[in-house]
């Protein structure tokens, strides 16, 4: 099957000079059409650089990136967007303040001059599991878990194939966070959706995907299959290093 | 039965609402002896509050009431504001949950860590900056003498985190009461600041009150745990001991954290009683 995202060495290099670090450094990885794929690595390893670029919000110095095999050039036109959205990790930042929900989620439709903005926003609405109550509400006035829930229906309205998840639950309750988690999982099985989900959490990641890239100080160090991390092997020292800091304090191990 | 450390009885904090007071700390008690005893909770579930009514720094507009909180035996409510700054530093030692906040941004870290042990032990300047030099070679910060003349926004989190370790040491506290001091950290430099503050615990014989949202971190740190939700405490174990845990709200915490070694499809959510 032919990948639909497909990162080719990826450079992104902040600053001008030649000694400008490079916050992503040759990174090559592809996502098969309805995986989830994630991006793990602790702070700072250029996670979220990585789907910036994808998205046209970092400055790519050197590389490709292909959706569905056409080329991404260096502007990201309104085509990209009906087929890419982005969710950050914090959606009070991400939502305008003073702006309701209802009229956050038709922003998109009105941005693409789509006729049937309300009907995609109420179907969008449903889909996050948000009842019309909440239209008229303004971000402040609903929980972090309903504002990620806001957040993900807003990426949801042009229907796009692709959602690129940026820490999507880190700022939540673990109730929550289970609560949008399997949100995420339904919305992929029921419309076949593709994922990249970066995460600087082991577990979400384990529990999210089937493969996943290991990011270090911009570098991927290894890809790892979950089922592999599931049993403790990992080939990469640093992999290795993260799974044991994670498991020192993390779930009790079966058997 | 020897003393505890700290001692807490039917805390209650309440706030100022729009129809009249509204209670966030809802009759706390516990006991903390030379152990740790962690205290687990969603945000919002009145763990911070607990900790600043011990240390007497609530803020403005918390109404207190408890029929008891004592360290070593002194009622704390009765103390003079004299006697808990005294008992603020050598008595009660107190990480807040982001260092970068509890640091004087224009005075070197060093000179902090020194003014800390003066305030406490009189001392010339000279052995001060010795003790604060010591004190950060204890908490495993490498070239000392060049990190005590950086300034706090040099500091990566988990260098902040142990110069607010080290500021807290100085004073040698029979307690500590530190709040989720590692939750903005990565998992590799948490693994080294919980060794740290395990030997120091240790080593020292303190009492650690370990304040944190992070069940596993804690079942697997702390020798006793209790589980906070609004306001209450509504489970008390031996951390290893969780995995018999009775409370639902307890049990659905346990339940939703995803789970390298055992894949789940779904996490299971927990259904909120009313009653709890
Ligand atoms: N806009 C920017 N300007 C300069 N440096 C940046 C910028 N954004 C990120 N960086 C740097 O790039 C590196 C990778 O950052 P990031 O992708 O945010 O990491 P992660 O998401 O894995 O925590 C870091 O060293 C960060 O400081
Ligand atoms: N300054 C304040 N004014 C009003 N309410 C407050 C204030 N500080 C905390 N609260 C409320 O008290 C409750 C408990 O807060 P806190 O102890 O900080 O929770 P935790 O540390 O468990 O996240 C929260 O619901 C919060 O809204
Ligand atoms: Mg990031
Ligand atoms: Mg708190």
């Amino acid at each position: 099957m032919a990948a639909l995202i497909e990162v080719e060495g990826l450079v992104v290099r902040y600053g001008e000079d030649a000694d400008a670090r490079r916050a992503v450094d040759d990174v090559s990885f592809s996502v098969q059409p309805g995986e989830t794929f994630g991006l793990v690595g602790e702070s700072g390893s250029g996670k979220s650089t990585i789907l910036r670029a994808i998205a046209g919000l970092a400055p790519i110095s050197a590389g490709t990136v292909h959706l569905g095999g056409v080329p991404l050039g260096t502007t990201r036109d309104a085509a990209f967007c009906r087929r890419c959205q982005m969710v950050f990790q914090d959606p009070y930042g991400s939502l305008h303040p003073r702006q309701t929900i209802w009229s956050q989620l038709m922003e998109p439709a009105r941005i693409h001059r789509l006729a049937d903005g309300e009907a995609r926003a109420t179907r969008a609405l449903e889909a996050v599991g948000l009842g019309a109550v909440h239209r008229w509400r303004y971000p402040h006035q609903l929980s972090g878990g309903q504002r990620q829930r806001v957040a993900i229906a807003r990426a949801l309205m042009l229907d796009p194939e692709i959602l690129l998840l940026d820490e999507p639950t880190s700022a939540l309750d673990v109730s929550v966070q289970a609560e949008i988690l399997n949100l995420l999982s339904d919305l992929r099985d029921r419309r076949g959706l593709t994922f990249l989900l970066v995460s600087h959490d082991l577990g979400v990641i384990a529990h999210m995907c089937a493969r996943s890239a290991v990011m270090a100080g911009g570098v991927l160090v290894e890809e790892i299959a979950t089922d592999d991390l599931a049993a403790g092997i990992a080939r990469h020292p640093y992999t290795a290093k993260l799974l044991q800091a994670s498991d020192a304090y993390g779930e009790d191990r079966p058997g | 039965m020897a003393e505890p450390l700290i001692s807490v009885k039917d805390l209650r904090v309440a706030f100022g609402g729009a129809s009249g007071p509204i209670e966030v700390v809802r009759g706390i008690s516990f006991d903390l002896g030379r152990e740790k005893l962690g205290i687990v909770g969603e945000s919002g579930s009145g763990k911070s509050l607990t900790g600043r009514s011990i240390m007497r720094l609530l803020p403005a507009g918390a109404r207190l009431s408890a029929s008891r909180i004592a360290f070593a035996g002194e009622d704390l409510q009765k103390a003079s504001e004299r006697r808990m700054e005294e008992i603020r530093g050598r008595g009660i030692g107190f990480i807040m949950q982001d260092p970068k906040y509890s640091l004087n941004p224009v005075v070197t870290v060093g000179e902090q860590i020194a003014e800390a042990y003066r305030l406490h032990v009189k001392a010339s300047a000279a052995t001060a900056r010795e003790r604060a030099i010591a004190m950060l070679r204890t908490v495993q910060i490498r070239d000392p003498e060049r990190v005590f003349g950086m300034y706090p926004h040099e500091m990566s989190g988990g260098m902040g985190q142990r110069i607010m370790i080290a500021m807290m040491l100085v004073a040698e506290p029979q307690a500590l009461i530190a709040d989720e001091p590692t939750s903005a950290l990565d998992v590799t430099v948490r693994l080294e600041i919980l060794a740290l503050l395990d030997d120091l615990v240790a080593t020292r014989g303190l009492g650690l009150i370990f304040i944190s949202h992070d069940l596993n971190l804690v079942r697997r740190f702390c020798d006793r745990v209790l589980i906070m939700y609004r306001g209450r405490v509504v489970e008390e174990l031996a951390a290893g001991d969780l995995g018999q845990a009775t409370h639902p709200y307890t049990r659905g915490l346990l339940e939703a954290l995803p789970r390298i070694h055992a894949r789940r499809p779904r996490l299971p959510t927990m259904q909120r009683d009313p009653n709890w």
